[in-house]
């Protein structure tokens, strides 16, 4: 049998679904990709840096930052560092953020993705109030709480005896030693990484992570009732109730039918 | 040696351009220098003039980001250079991707590849449907979806900042130039070509056909890395009028019979011919 040539409108069709496969082929594709590459939360940002998700948007990968660091802090992703590319972070135990109090790196950012309001009391920049993340201890293998003396990292810090406070208490094993535990000051340090740089032990004890990552969150369901401002959250707060087997019914009549409903 | 000049006059003045503007940038991250700094996404010019890849913020728009006030003017001050001198000026002046994909495509005509590929399998209006796709995917995944993949960033970035994988990127180019598609990527996938195409339709700066010198050798056409827009060679006496055009001049300077000159677009033959 002999074929028949294709009419205009089968064409038209036909090229018209090729385009649209295409593109969503295209389209899937480069968005799983997307999806991957921003997928990192590990990464310690610049001071001022906006939230993630945010800064994601925002950067736009010109490395005037990386530029205005005196101390080559900030370094920008490349490809295989399996960051999001092009994006300034900074790896605290290579090298910290040193805290200039002129913050050089945010006032150049071009777009806002470091923001300058963000780091400014006052209407001066103050980079004592930056959060580039949160110190946090391996209690496990930092040898001052083996009780032996160690106070790099509180000695290294910036704000010296305001993020990291140290805890005495009695030695038991020996009897007549104290410890002298670091202790970090969650809401004043700033996540500059001096103390991961200081620490002496192999890998170190002490280390920056972002503060979603590093922090849990109490929710709305717990309140510092003897603290009027944590008081101040229950205003906002927000509450769900779920009905399960057992709350279907009210807890006067789940206790009185024997707790059939329990078994 | 007046005909070396005279034939390569516009591609040693782009690989001297190019090559120079990397090297400022390269210079203000190794050596402080204050002329150019940042990258092509965004950079400063004398520390003082912001300039932005429009694309990209195009892309942060769509994605739903707050643009800065910086931002906005760098993006001001590149457009209007680029509405005045042709939006591909970029591409063949500048881009440090040209030069990778220049050299593929040289090979391509000294190896003769093109004999045994004559058919394109692509359409060069896939640009512009890439250049669509990407302002979706930004709106839909709330990033500048094509600053994540873009080979040209990555270049440049590598170079000025450190390279990482970057050139296993600029080795993909160049391979998929070569052996799969004639000017495969700057002429057909780069969606930053296309947008400069588009914004490069009413700049001022043309390259413009005498019909009555052309003896139709047709080595414009073998050269060009648009060849569609001189389609007016040997027919009618025409300024060069689509965006596509990168302005980098290799048509003039193969030229023998002087039938191919830059020239300032006439605003009233523009009329004429309708464009």
């Amino acid at each position: 049998m002999k074929k028949q040539p294709l009419s205009d409108r089968r064409k038209f069709i036909l090229n018209m679904a090729r385009g649209v496969g295409l593109a969503s082929l295209g389209g899937f594709v480069w968005s799983a990709y997307v999806d991957e590459v921003t997928a990192s939360t590990l990464l310690l940002r610049p001071p001022g840096a906006i939230k993630e998700d945010d800064f994601l948007k925002t950067c736009i990968k010109c490395g005037l930052c990386v530029l205005a660091c005196p101390f080559d802090t900030l370094l920008l992703a490349k490809p295989g560092d399996n960051k999001p590319l092009g994006t300034p972070y900074f790896v605290p135990r290579e090298i910290p953020c040193y805290m200039c109090p002129e913050i050089p790196c945010v006032p150049v950012c071009p777009t806002g993705a470091l923001d300058e309001s963000s780091v400014t009391t006052n209407g001066k920049l103050d980079i004592n109030i930056a959060d580039m993340g949160v110190a946090v201890i391996d209690s496990q293998n930092c040898i001052a709480f083996w009780g032996i003396q160690c106070d790099a990292c509180y000695r290294a810090c910036p704000l010296l005896g305001e993020a990291i406070t140290i805890e005495y208490s009695k030695n038991e094993r020996t009897g007549k030693h104290a410890f002298m535990k670091p202790v970090i000051q969650n809401d004043i340090c700033t996540g500059c990484g001096l103390c991961e740089k200081a620490c002496v032990t192999e890998k170190a004890a002490i280390f920056v992570l972002p503060r979603e990552v590093a922090l849990g969150k109490a929710g709305d369901y717990y309140i510092k009732g003897w603290d009027k401002s944590d008081e101040k959250r229950l205003e906002n707060a927000t509450s769900q109730t779920t009905t399960t087997d057992i709350s279907k019914e009210s807890a006067v009549d789940s206790l009185n039918n024997d707790m059939k409903d329990l078994y | 040696m007046g005909t070396l000049w005279n034939n390569y006059r516009y591609l040693i003045l782009r690989r001297v351009t190019q090559i120079s503007l990397l090297v400022l940038y390269f210079g203000a991250n190794a050596w402080g220098w204050k002329i150019l700094m940042g990258n092509l996404s965004s950079s400063r010019f004398l520390n003082f003039v912001p300039m932005s890849d429009p694309y990209a913020a195009l892309q942060m728009l769509a994605a739903g980001a707050v643009l800065g006030a910086d931002l906005l003017i760098g993006v001001g001050v590149i457009t209007l250079f680029y509405l005045l001198i042709g939006g591909r000026a970029f591409c063949s002046w500048v881009c440090p991707v040209n030069i990778i994909t220049d050299t593929a495509n040289f090979l391509r005509r000294k190896l003769e590849i093109n004999r045994i590929q004559g058919k394109q399998p692509a359409t060069r209006d896939m640009r512009y449907w890439i250049l669509a796709l990407s302002l979706i995917i930004s709106a839909i995944m709330g990033v500048a979806a094509f600053e994540f993949i873009s080979p040209i960033s990555m270049v440049h970035r590598g170079i000025v900042f450190g390279l990482g994988f970057g050139w296993a990127a600029m080795l993909i180019i160049f391979l998929f130039d070569l052996f799969v598609l004639k000017d495969g990527w700057c002429g057909h996938i780069c969606p930053l070509g296309g947008f400069y195409s588009l914004l490069g339709k009413f700049s001022f700066l043309r390259v413009h056909h005498n019909e009555a010198n052309c003896t139709l050798c047709m080595k414009c056409k073998n050269v060009c890395p648009e060849h569609q827009v001189l389609h007016m060679v040997g027919k009618e006496s025409l300024p060069v009028l689509s965006g596509e055009c990168t302005n980098c001049a290799r048509c003039i300077e193969v030229c023998d019979d002087d039938a191919l000159e830059f020239s300032i677009r006439k605003l009233a033959q523009n009329k004429k011919t309708g464009e």
